[in-house]
């Protein structure tokens, strides 16, 4: 129980960095895109560290407690919400993107871009 | 047939999220009940959009791939995290808007492949193709080498996921 324990602090506190991570992130980047890198993509890595931590407490009073309880579905749903955020944040990240390009947002300090001037429908 | 695979795919996924009563088994019979019905509503509503033209993704030895190309890719996605961490402490970014042709046939592969690109930090996908199946990858730190020539080499960009998409969903 108590290495247990340990892991779960220690995957809350990779969470937490990598969630500060993209807030700093959101702040230092200067356009539409790399902030887009540092909102979503960090953001899902600490989440998944988040829930992972969820999905191991919650799993191991499961496997203590045995059979049915609270706590089975706590960790059923901590993992269907993983999974939809994994899928949901990646679309809505190209979503965002195209959209931006589209409505000729630029991006700023970019060496090369073949996109340019290219109108795909 | 497509009625059929999106009914039990939304009972199943029903079934998961109402776990917790005495009746039969794990679930009330009410829920039971109620989600039968939704879910022959949901695959009569949404089967030819859920579905589509063909049917190879049932095959379950492509699943059994798609488990498998979870580690090298959450590898990939650790390693890339890192260095994104690493760039918005220091601001060193070298950003371009690449177009790669992974050569991939399907729509599921290219939607894998996307996904995949969008969920490792650094790269996101910014437009596709349709006609040519080409993506356009928006890259946080291009490397010079790989922007002096025009068919890009997509292995700096996306590792062997392309491979991994082929394998899965072409």
């Amino acid at each position: 129980m108590a290495a247990l324990t340990i892991a779960t602090y220690v995957f809350l506190g990779i969470g937490l960095f990598f969630s500060l991570v993209g807030v700093i992130g959101l702040h230092r980047f200067p356009d539409m895109y790399t902030r887009l890198h540092a909102a979503t993509k960090c953001t899902t890595f600490g989440a998944i560290f988040l829930i992972a931590a969820v999905i191991m407490q919650s799993g191991a009073i499961w496997a203590a407690e045995g059979a049915y309880s609270a706590q089975s579905v706590m960790c059923i749903r901590a993992t269907l919400a993983l999974l939809a955020l994994l899928i949901t944040n990646a679309t809505g990240a190209h979503a965002i993107a195209r959209a931006a390009h589209r409505s000729g947002e630029r991006p700023i300090r970019a060496v090369v871009d073949d996109l340019e001037g290219k109108e795909t429908d | 047939m497509s009625f059929l695979i999106t009914a039990v795919v939304a009972y199943l996924i029903y079934l998961v999220l109402t776990i917790g009563g005495e009746d039969v088994l794990l679930w009330n019979a009410a829920d039971l009940a109620i989600g039968a019905v939704l879910a022959v509503v949901a695959g009569a509503l949404l089967r030819n959009r859920f579905v589509g033209k063909d049917l190879r993704m049932l095959n379950p030895v492509r699943w059994l791939i798609f488990l498998v190309y979870l580690f090298p890719f959450l590898y990939a996605m650790a390693k890339a995290n890192i260095d994104v961490a690493y760039r918005v402490i220091t601001g060193r970014i070298n950003p371009a808007i690449v177009k790669i042709d992974p050569r991939l046939r399907s729509d599921m592969s290219l939607t894998i492949l996307a996904n995949s690109i969008t969920l490792t930090p650094g790269t996101l996908s910014v437009d596709v193709d349709e006609e040519t199946n080409e993506l356009y990858v928006h890259w946080i730190n291009a490397d010079p080498e790989t922007l002096k020539k025009m068919p890009r080499d997509y292995r700096r960009i996306c590792y062997g996921f392309p491979a991994w998409a082929r394998r899965i969903a072409d």
